[in-house]
């Protein structure tokens, strides 16, 4: 990844100077190695701190919602695609926002490398173009980084920023994977063997809403895990309580989600939270031809519909 | 518990909707229409009315299937409530399959006020179909 921190702190310098943004939301340096830490510079002596690498996973379009005055945010694919369905629902204003756009070429999951260092302690990691060089005590491992990313970055077909006001560094070239494969594979299982999967993998589940917290589309202000009157799902982390937060939560986000990992990254307990958002998006791609924060004109799937919407899964008599 | 008796019936909610299937359903019984009695009617405004909560709180406490029922398209009182029904329940249906819920429990159809013929052979299939999945296991809260 060529480094593109300077160009990224020139833009914010200019934006901060000129008045065009009261803030600019980016990433600094994290206090642990393999990290990155979101960060809101106010004025131009700051923007020093402004950092760009394969660490800054994270998705700030999250920050948009509450922020106030001109922002200025840097914006890799996925969170552009967040901005798009952001201001599609009217809870973000394009004329209040700059968008500073990044090329993305995946960003590499800590806790994949963590596992391959088998909880060594890591002290440091070195950039070397493909590769990361990770050293620490006991330690010094190259990987490659291609081979650590998230999931989600593993089959991202759109990461450049599909809306900017500045784009930095030269364009990435899209994969062409090809789409929910994930999904295929999931649905030739048997009913028996989804459940099995699906039930252990919300036995880690703590409730924590760690995930709903991280997700930029999750902004409503009292959401239904939190309402009590009337109270539709209970508050054990007993299996149909978990997995009845987890489907609804999956609805909610049907056509909305931009599959960009954070709830993944935010779960303490790597519960495969994709396994149901995917699916979700492969339906909403098969059954309406919509996807996911692409289009600002395009209305998101569930607040339109067509007369001859397929109706194959309906009773058939 | 382990539900061994033979000759165990399903219970089944049926979300109806006010203005076309309740009235089907109504016409069922004033023709004299035989169908199951394995269904406890829910009477709702309008299919577009049913929140996923309402399916899977049933499924939750209890009910061994779910059928949602509602106007034909183009002939919803509201207008356009059983067209926007109809994308959540594509979603919800294929949701709940793709977790391992059994395909069957939960199902949708149109019946309209003059169709009492219909729903009963709606209820007689969703019935049937039930009873060869056996009881709802999976997403029934239990007392420990
Ligand atoms: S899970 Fe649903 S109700 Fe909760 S914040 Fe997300 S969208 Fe809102
Ligand atoms: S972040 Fe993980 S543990 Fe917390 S509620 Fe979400 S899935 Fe459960």
């Amino acid at each position: 990844m060529a480094d593109l921190s300077s160009s990224i702190r020139e833009e914010a310098k200019k934006l901060l100077k000129k008045g065009e943004a009261d803030v600019i939301i980016g990433f600094e340096k994290g206090s642990l190695p393999l990290c990155a830490t979101p960060c809101f510079i106010r004025n131009e002596a700051d923007v020093e701190k402004l950092i760009w690498n394969e660490f800054c996973g994270n998705n700030l379009s999250r920050y948009l919602i509450k922020a106030k005055g001109k922002v200025g945010i840097i914006a890799k694919g996925c969170d552009t695609r967040a901005i798009v369905e952001l201001i599609k629902e009217k809870q973000v204003q394009r004329e209040q926002i700059v968008i500073i756009g990044v090329p993305c070429e995946g960003m590499v999951d800590r806790k994949q490398i963590m596992m391959r260092c088998q909880g060594n302690k890591i002290t440091n990691v070195e950039d070397r173009d493909e590769r990361l060089l990770i050293t620490g005590d006991l330690l010094n491992v190259a990987v490659k980084k291609d081979e650590c990313l998230y999931p989600g970055c593993q089959v991202c077909t759109n990461r450049n920023p599909v809306m900017y006001d500045v784009l930095i560094g030269s364009t990435s070239e899209e994969q062409q994977t090809d789409e929910f494969t994930d999904v295929t594979n999931f649905d030739g299982k048997s009913s028996e063997e989804r459940w099995e999967y699906i039930t252990h993998e919300i036995s880690k589940c703590i409730r924590c809403y760690a995930c709903r917290n991280a997700c930029p589309l999750c902004y409503c202000k009292e959401c239904f895990v939190d309402t009590t009157q009337p109270q539709w799902v209970g508050k054990t982390t007993g299996q149909t309580d978990t997995l009845l937060f987890h489907i609804m939560r999956s609805i909610h986000l049907a056509g909305r989600c931009v599959e960009c990992g954070a709830c993944e990254r935010a779960c303490p307990v790597t519960v495969d939270i994709r396994k149901l958002n995917r699916k979700m998006s492969a339906d909403v791609k098969k059954l309406f031809d919509y996807k996911t924060g692409l289009d600002i004109d395009q209305p998101a799937p569930l607040s339109t519909f067509k007369p001859d919407d397929s109706e194959e899964f309906m009773l058939d008599i | 518990m382990e539900n061994k008796d033979t000759n165990w019936e399903p219970k089944i909610i049926a979300f109806l909707c006010n203005w076309c299937s309740y009235a089907g359903a109504d016409l069922a019984g004033v023709s004299r229409l035989q169908y199951p009695a394995n269904i406890r009617v829910i009477r709702v405004p309008c299919s577009g009315r049913i929140s996923p909560f309402f399916i899977l709180s049933s499924l939750q406490n209890g009910a061994d299937g779910v059928l949602v029922s509602g106007c034909h398209p183009g002939d919803c009182h509201y207008l356009t409530g059983n067209y926007s029904a109809r994308r959540k329940f594509a979603l919800l249906k294929s949701q709940l399959e793709n977790i391992g819920i059994e395909e069957g429990r939960v199902q949708f159809s149109w019946v309209s006020a003059s169709e009492g013929g219909k729903f009963a052979e709606v209820i007689k299939k969703v019935t049937e179909t039930v009873k060869a999945l056996g009881p709802a296991k999976r997403l029934v809260k239990r007392c420990l």
